[in-house]
Protein backbone atom coordinates (compact mmCIF):
# COMPACT_ATOMS: atom_id res chain seq x y z
CA UNK A 1 0.00 0.00 0.00
CA UNK A 2 1.73 2.86 -1.41
CA UNK A 3 -0.79 5.61 -0.12
CA UNK A 4 -0.39 4.76 3.47
CA UNK A 5 1.71 7.53 4.41
CA UNK A 6 -0.52 9.98 2.81
CA UNK A 7 -3.88 8.53 4.13
CA UNK A 8 -4.10 10.61 7.24
CA UNK A 9 -3.44 14.01 5.25
CA UNK A 10 -5.67 13.01 2.74
CA UNK A 11 -8.44 12.07 5.04
CA UNK A 12 -8.12 14.99 7.30
CA UNK A 13 -8.70 16.90 4.05
CA UNK A 14 -11.38 14.94 3.29
CA UNK A 15 -13.28 15.23 6.38
CA UNK A 16 -13.01 19.10 6.24
CA UNK A 17 -14.89 18.90 2.87
CA UNK A 18 -17.27 16.17 3.04
CA UNK A 19 -17.55 15.98 7.02
CA UNK A 20 -18.26 12.01 6.80
CA UNK A 21 -15.42 10.02 5.42
CA UNK A 22 -17.47 7.89 3.31
CA UNK A 23 -19.48 10.62 1.66
CA UNK A 24 -18.91 9.40 -1.36
CA UNK A 25 -18.95 4.91 -1.00
CA UNK A 26 -21.74 2.88 -1.97
CA UNK A 27 -24.47 2.79 0.37
CA UNK A 28 -24.12 0.70 3.10
CA UNK A 29 -26.92 -1.49 4.56
CA UNK A 30 -29.16 -0.22 7.53
CA UNK A 31 -30.42 -2.22 10.31
CA UNK A 32 -33.50 -3.14 8.05
CA UNK A 33 -32.09 -3.87 4.79
CA UNK A 34 -29.54 -6.54 6.78
CA UNK A 35 -32.73 -8.09 8.45
CA UNK A 36 -34.95 -8.01 5.31
CA UNK A 37 -31.71 -9.97 3.99
CA UNK A 38 -31.45 -12.42 6.70
CA UNK A 39 -35.52 -13.31 6.60
CA UNK A 40 -35.23 -13.55 2.93
CA UNK A 41 -32.08 -16.06 2.98
CA UNK A 42 -33.59 -17.64 5.97
CA UNK A 43 -36.98 -18.50 4.00
CA UNK A 44 -34.98 -19.27 1.00
CA UNK A 45 -32.90 -21.92 2.56
CA UNK A 46 -35.62 -23.39 4.61
CA UNK A 47 -37.48 -24.15 1.55
CA UNK A 48 -35.04 -26.55 -0.29
CA UNK A 49 -33.75 -27.89 2.76
CA UNK A 50 -37.72 -29.08 3.62
CA UNK A 51 -38.31 -29.56 0.47
CA UNK A 52 -35.47 -32.56 0.14
CA UNK A 53 -35.49 -33.86 3.80
CA UNK A 54 -39.70 -34.46 3.55
CA UNK A 55 -39.37 -35.75 0.42
CA UNK A 56 -41.96 -32.84 -0.73
CA UNK A 57 -42.09 -33.57 -4.78
CA UNK A 58 -42.03 -36.93 -6.39
CA UNK A 59 -40.52 -35.31 -9.47
CA UNK A 60 -36.89 -35.75 -9.26
CA UNK A 61 -36.02 -33.43 -12.09
CA UNK A 62 -38.61 -30.62 -10.68
CA UNK A 63 -37.00 -30.99 -7.58
CA UNK A 64 -33.61 -30.34 -9.06
CA UNK A 65 -34.65 -27.34 -11.11
CA UNK A 66 -36.70 -25.74 -7.99
CA UNK A 67 -33.43 -26.37 -5.52
CA UNK A 68 -31.29 -24.37 -8.55
CA UNK A 69 -34.10 -21.86 -8.54
CA UNK A 70 -34.25 -20.94 -4.96
CA UNK A 71 -30.06 -20.72 -4.94
CA UNK A 72 -30.01 -18.34 -7.69
CA UNK A 73 -32.89 -16.01 -6.14
CA UNK A 74 -30.73 -16.72 -2.71
CA UNK A 75 -27.60 -15.43 -4.88
CA UNK A 76 -29.09 -12.37 -5.67
CA UNK A 77 -30.57 -11.77 -2.61
CA UNK A 78 -27.52 -11.95 -0.87
CA UNK A 79 -25.21 -9.49 -3.38
CA UNK A 80 -28.12 -6.83 -2.47
CA UNK A 81 -28.89 -7.12 0.74
CA UNK A 82 -25.13 -8.35 2.08
CA UNK A 83 -22.76 -7.40 -0.63
CA UNK A 84 -24.68 -4.07 -1.58
CA UNK A 85 -24.43 -4.32 -5.10
CA UNK A 86 -25.85 -1.92 -7.28
CA UNK A 87 -25.36 -0.26 -10.50
CA UNK A 88 -23.88 2.77 -8.76
CA UNK A 89 -21.22 1.41 -6.83
CA UNK A 90 -17.57 2.95 -7.80
CA UNK A 91 -19.09 4.51 -10.71
CA UNK A 92 -20.49 0.72 -11.91
CA UNK A 93 -17.45 -0.84 -12.02
CA UNK A 94 -18.14 -3.17 -9.85
CA UNK A 95 -21.21 -4.37 -11.82
CA UNK A 96 -19.23 -4.63 -14.84
CA UNK A 97 -16.60 -7.04 -13.04
CA UNK A 98 -19.71 -8.87 -12.02
CA UNK A 99 -21.42 -9.18 -15.13
CA UNK A 100 -17.82 -9.97 -16.76
CA UNK A 101 -17.18 -12.48 -14.05
CA UNK A 102 -20.89 -14.43 -14.87
CA UNK A 103 -20.23 -14.47 -18.54
CA UNK A 104 -16.97 -16.29 -17.68
CA UNK A 105 -18.44 -18.68 -15.13
CA UNK A 106 -21.48 -19.49 -17.09
CA UNK A 107 -19.51 -20.18 -20.15
CA UNK A 108 -16.60 -22.12 -18.24
CA UNK A 109 -19.64 -24.18 -16.20
CA UNK A 110 -22.23 -25.11 -19.10
CA UNK A 111 -18.81 -25.69 -21.72
CA UNK A 112 -17.64 -28.25 -19.07
CA UNK A 113 -20.54 -30.14 -18.97
CA UNK A 114 -21.95 -30.10 -22.36
CA UNK A 115 -18.46 -30.82 -23.43
CA UNK A 116 -18.19 -34.08 -20.63
CA UNK A 117 -21.41 -34.98 -21.14
CA UNK A 118 -20.98 -35.35 -24.56
CA UNK A 119 -17.09 -37.12 -24.48
CA UNK A 120 -18.86 -39.78 -21.91
CA UNK A 121 -21.79 -40.42 -24.22
CA UNK A 122 -20.35 -40.88 -27.44
CA UNK A 123 -17.51 -42.64 -26.04
CA UNK A 124 -16.91 -46.27 -27.46
CA UNK A 125 -17.95 -48.89 -25.26
CA UNK A 126 -15.39 -50.95 -24.25
CA UNK A 127 -14.66 -54.10 -22.29
CA UNK A 128 -11.28 -55.15 -20.22
CA UNK A 129 -9.96 -56.83 -23.25
CA UNK A 130 -9.66 -53.74 -25.40
CA UNK A 131 -8.85 -51.99 -22.54
CA UNK A 132 -5.41 -54.59 -22.17
CA UNK A 133 -4.26 -53.53 -25.93
CA UNK A 134 -4.73 -49.61 -25.46
CA UNK A 135 -1.17 -48.43 -26.45
CA UNK B 1 5.05 12.45 -3.20
CA UNK B 2 6.00 15.68 -1.16
CA UNK B 3 5.12 18.48 -3.98
CA UNK B 4 1.56 19.16 -2.41
CA UNK B 5 3.37 20.51 0.56
CA UNK B 6 6.52 22.13 -1.11
CA UNK B 7 4.26 24.63 -2.95
CA UNK B 8 1.67 25.29 -0.38
CA UNK B 9 1.54 29.13 -1.33
CA UNK B 10 -0.58 28.56 -4.18
CA UNK B 11 -2.60 25.08 -4.36
CA UNK B 12 -1.19 22.73 -7.11
CA UNK B 13 -4.02 21.95 -9.27
CA UNK B 14 -3.96 18.69 -9.62
CA UNK B 15 -4.63 17.88 -5.73
CA UNK B 16 -7.93 19.98 -6.28
CA UNK B 17 -8.99 17.25 -8.65
CA UNK B 18 -7.90 14.77 -6.59
CA UNK B 19 -10.74 16.14 -4.41
CA UNK B 20 -13.34 15.50 -7.02
CA UNK B 21 -12.39 11.72 -7.48
CA UNK B 22 -11.94 10.90 -3.26
CA UNK B 23 -13.46 7.44 -4.14
CA UNK B 24 -10.65 5.18 -3.41
CA UNK B 25 -10.24 2.05 -5.52
CA UNK B 26 -9.65 -0.56 -2.78
CA UNK B 27 -13.00 -2.01 -2.69
CA UNK B 28 -13.26 -2.21 -6.67
CA UNK B 29 -9.70 -3.86 -6.49
CA UNK B 30 -10.88 -6.16 -3.77
CA UNK B 31 -14.27 -6.74 -5.09
CA UNK B 32 -11.91 -7.89 -9.13
CA UNK B 33 -10.26 -10.25 -6.54
CA UNK B 34 -13.59 -11.93 -5.18
CA UNK B 35 -14.00 -12.07 -8.58
CA UNK B 36 -11.46 -14.14 -9.92
CA UNK B 37 -11.50 -16.35 -6.56
CA UNK B 38 -15.55 -16.85 -8.49
CA UNK B 39 -13.82 -18.01 -11.11
CA UNK B 40 -11.72 -20.22 -8.81
CA UNK B 41 -14.63 -21.96 -7.52
CA UNK B 42 -16.64 -21.97 -10.93
CA UNK B 43 -14.12 -24.31 -12.00
CA UNK B 44 -14.03 -26.53 -8.44
CA UNK B 45 -18.32 -26.68 -8.95
CA UNK B 46 -17.77 -27.63 -12.96
CA UNK B 47 -15.34 -30.12 -11.67
CA UNK B 48 -17.68 -31.49 -8.91
CA UNK B 49 -20.48 -31.12 -11.09
CA UNK B 50 -18.72 -33.54 -14.29
CA UNK B 51 -17.48 -36.38 -11.83
CA UNK B 52 -20.07 -35.70 -8.96
CA UNK B 53 -22.00 -38.93 -10.35
CA UNK B 54 -19.01 -41.69 -10.92
CA UNK B 55 -18.98 -43.42 -7.33
CA UNK B 56 -16.71 -46.10 -8.81
CA UNK B 57 -18.75 -48.37 -6.86
CA UNK B 58 -18.97 -46.43 -3.76
CA UNK B 59 -20.97 -44.26 -1.74
CA UNK B 60 -23.52 -41.70 -3.15
CA UNK B 61 -23.92 -38.39 -1.70
CA UNK B 62 -27.64 -40.22 -0.25
CA UNK B 63 -25.85 -42.35 1.53
CA UNK B 64 -23.03 -40.22 2.99
CA UNK B 65 -24.27 -36.64 4.02
CA UNK B 66 -26.42 -36.11 6.95
CA UNK B 67 -28.87 -33.04 5.84
CA UNK B 68 -29.72 -31.90 9.46
CA UNK B 69 -25.79 -31.48 9.76
CA UNK B 70 -25.71 -29.24 6.64
CA UNK B 71 -28.40 -27.43 7.88
CA UNK B 72 -27.41 -26.48 10.92
CA UNK B 73 -23.62 -25.28 9.69
CA UNK B 74 -25.87 -23.42 6.69
CA UNK B 75 -27.37 -21.62 9.73
CA UNK B 76 -24.16 -20.76 11.31
CA UNK B 77 -22.79 -18.94 8.20
CA UNK B 78 -25.98 -17.14 7.61
CA UNK B 79 -25.67 -15.97 11.77
CA UNK B 80 -22.08 -14.70 10.72
CA UNK B 81 -23.30 -13.01 7.74
CA UNK B 82 -26.09 -11.31 9.59
CA UNK B 83 -24.30 -10.43 13.02
CA UNK B 84 -20.97 -9.35 10.75
CA UNK B 85 -23.20 -6.71 8.86
CA UNK B 86 -24.20 -5.62 12.64
CA UNK B 87 -20.50 -5.28 13.00
CA UNK B 88 -20.46 -3.04 10.33
CA UNK B 89 -23.74 -0.71 11.56
CA UNK B 90 -21.63 -0.53 14.70
CA UNK B 91 -18.76 0.72 13.01
CA UNK B 92 -20.54 3.17 11.33
CA UNK B 93 -21.65 4.79 14.48
CA UNK B 94 -17.83 4.92 15.32
CA UNK B 95 -18.93 2.13 18.38
CA UNK B 96 -15.45 0.06 18.69
CA UNK B 97 -16.59 -1.71 21.59
CA UNK B 98 -19.78 -2.94 19.86
CA UNK B 99 -17.73 -3.50 16.41
CA UNK B 100 -15.42 -5.89 18.43
CA UNK B 101 -18.14 -7.22 20.47
CA UNK B 102 -20.27 -8.61 17.01
CA UNK B 103 -17.03 -9.31 15.16
CA UNK B 104 -16.33 -11.51 18.22
CA UNK B 105 -19.60 -13.35 17.78
CA UNK B 106 -19.26 -13.31 13.88
CA UNK B 107 -16.02 -15.55 14.72
CA UNK B 108 -17.54 -17.63 16.98
CA UNK B 109 -20.36 -18.65 14.50
CA UNK B 110 -17.17 -18.80 11.72
CA UNK B 111 -15.73 -21.61 14.33
CA UNK B 112 -18.84 -23.34 14.82
CA UNK B 113 -19.43 -24.12 10.86
CA UNK B 114 -15.87 -25.17 10.70
CA UNK B 115 -16.18 -27.13 13.57
CA UNK B 116 -18.76 -28.64 12.48
CA UNK B 117 -17.32 -29.56 8.68
CA UNK B 118 -14.18 -30.78 9.99
CA UNK B 119 -16.91 -33.07 12.51
CA UNK B 120 -18.37 -34.18 9.01
CA UNK B 121 -14.86 -34.68 7.16
CA UNK B 122 -13.96 -36.98 10.09
CA UNK B 123 -16.88 -38.58 9.95
CA UNK B 124 -16.60 -39.52 6.14
CA UNK B 125 -13.62 -40.58 6.29
CA UNK B 126 -13.84 -42.49 9.00
CA UNK B 127 -16.53 -44.23 7.10
CA UNK B 128 -14.06 -45.00 4.56
CA UNK B 129 -15.47 -42.06 2.23
CA UNK B 130 -11.94 -40.47 1.95
CA UNK B 131 -10.97 -38.46 -1.26
CA UNK B 132 -9.31 -41.01 -3.08
CA UNK B 133 -12.22 -43.11 -2.83
CA UNK B 134 -13.94 -41.75 -6.11
CA UNK B 135 -14.07 -39.41 -8.66
CA UNK B 136 -16.98 -38.13 -6.51
CA UNK B 137 -15.29 -37.47 -3.27
CA UNK B 138 -12.17 -36.25 -4.67
CA UNK B 139 -14.40 -33.39 -5.96
CA UNK B 140 -16.45 -32.76 -3.13
CA UNK B 141 -13.28 -32.69 -0.98
CA UNK B 142 -11.71 -30.67 -3.19
CA UNK B 143 -14.75 -28.04 -3.58
CA UNK B 144 -16.26 -28.11 0.33
CA UNK B 145 -12.36 -28.53 1.55
CA UNK B 146 -11.53 -24.95 -0.41
CA UNK B 147 -14.67 -23.11 0.82
CA UNK B 148 -13.01 -24.22 4.18
CA UNK B 149 -10.26 -23.31 3.77
CA UNK B 150 -11.74 -19.37 2.93
CA UNK B 151 -13.67 -19.37 6.05
CA UNK B 152 -10.13 -20.14 7.91
CA UNK B 153 -8.50 -17.23 6.69
CA UNK B 154 -11.58 -15.61 7.08
CA UNK B 155 -11.42 -16.17 10.75
CA UNK B 156 -7.84 -15.75 10.88
CA UNK B 157 -8.29 -12.21 9.31
CA UNK B 158 -11.05 -11.52 11.63
CA UNK B 159 -9.03 -12.47 14.57
CA UNK B 160 -6.14 -9.85 12.82
CA UNK B 161 -8.53 -7.18 12.56
CA UNK B 162 -10.10 -7.55 16.13
CA UNK B 163 -6.65 -6.94 17.55
CA UNK B 164 -5.76 -4.25 15.06
CA UNK B 165 -9.27 -2.73 16.49
CA UNK B 166 -8.52 -3.13 19.85
CA UNK B 167 -5.06 -1.20 19.35
CA UNK B 168 -5.80 1.71 17.03
CA UNK B 169 -9.75 1.98 16.74
CA UNK B 170 -11.98 2.54 14.24
CA UNK B 171 -9.10 4.24 12.18
CA UNK B 172 -9.49 5.15 8.19
CA UNK B 173 -7.20 1.96 7.36
CA UNK B 174 -9.00 -0.15 9.87
CA UNK B 175 -12.48 0.92 8.67
CA UNK B 176 -11.32 0.09 4.88
CA UNK B 177 -9.49 -3.55 6.16
CA UNK B 178 -13.36 -4.63 7.92
CA UNK B 179 -15.50 -3.31 4.53
CA UNK B 180 -12.94 -5.65 2.85
CA UNK B 181 -13.51 -8.63 4.97
CA UNK B 182 -16.99 -7.77 5.16
CA UNK B 183 -17.21 -8.26 1.35
CA UNK B 184 -14.70 -11.33 1.50
CA UNK B 185 -17.13 -12.98 4.12
CA UNK B 186 -20.28 -12.00 2.89
CA UNK B 187 -19.08 -13.50 -0.54
CA UNK B 188 -17.89 -16.69 1.10
CA UNK B 189 -21.47 -17.13 1.95
CA UNK B 190 -22.50 -17.07 -1.26
CA UNK B 191 -20.10 -19.83 -2.42
CA UNK B 192 -21.99 -21.52 0.27
CA UNK B 193 -25.43 -21.24 -1.06
CA UNK B 194 -24.02 -22.99 -3.96
CA UNK B 195 -22.44 -25.39 -1.85
CA UNK B 196 -25.56 -26.59 0.22
CA UNK B 197 -27.74 -26.35 -3.05
CA UNK B 198 -25.68 -28.52 -5.97
CA UNK B 199 -23.58 -30.57 -3.57
CA UNK B 200 -25.92 -31.22 -0.69
CA UNK B 201 -29.42 -31.08 -1.63
CA UNK B 202 -29.17 -32.13 -5.43
CA UNK B 203 -26.74 -34.86 -4.22
CA UNK B 204 -29.24 -36.56 -2.11
CA UNK B 205 -32.29 -36.02 -4.64
CA UNK B 206 -30.04 -38.37 -7.01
Amino acid sequence: MSSEPHAPAHESAHNTHHGHSHGHEAAHGTFNSYMTGFILSVILTAIPFWLVMGNVIESKALAVAIVMGLGAVQIVVHMIYFLHMNTKSEGGWTMLALIFTIIIVAIALAGSLWVMHHLNTNMMPMNPEMMKNLP
Amino acid sequence: MSAPHAVSADKPTFYLTEEHHPENSTMLGFWIYLMSDCLMFAVLFATYAVLGRNYAAGPSPADLFDLNLVAINTAMLLFSSITYGFAMLRMEKGDKAGTLKWLAITGVFGLAFLGIELYEFRHLIHEGATPQRSAFLSAFFTLVGTHGLHVTFGCIWLVTLMVQVSKHGLIEANRRRLMCLSMFWHFLDVVWIGVFSLVYLIGVIG
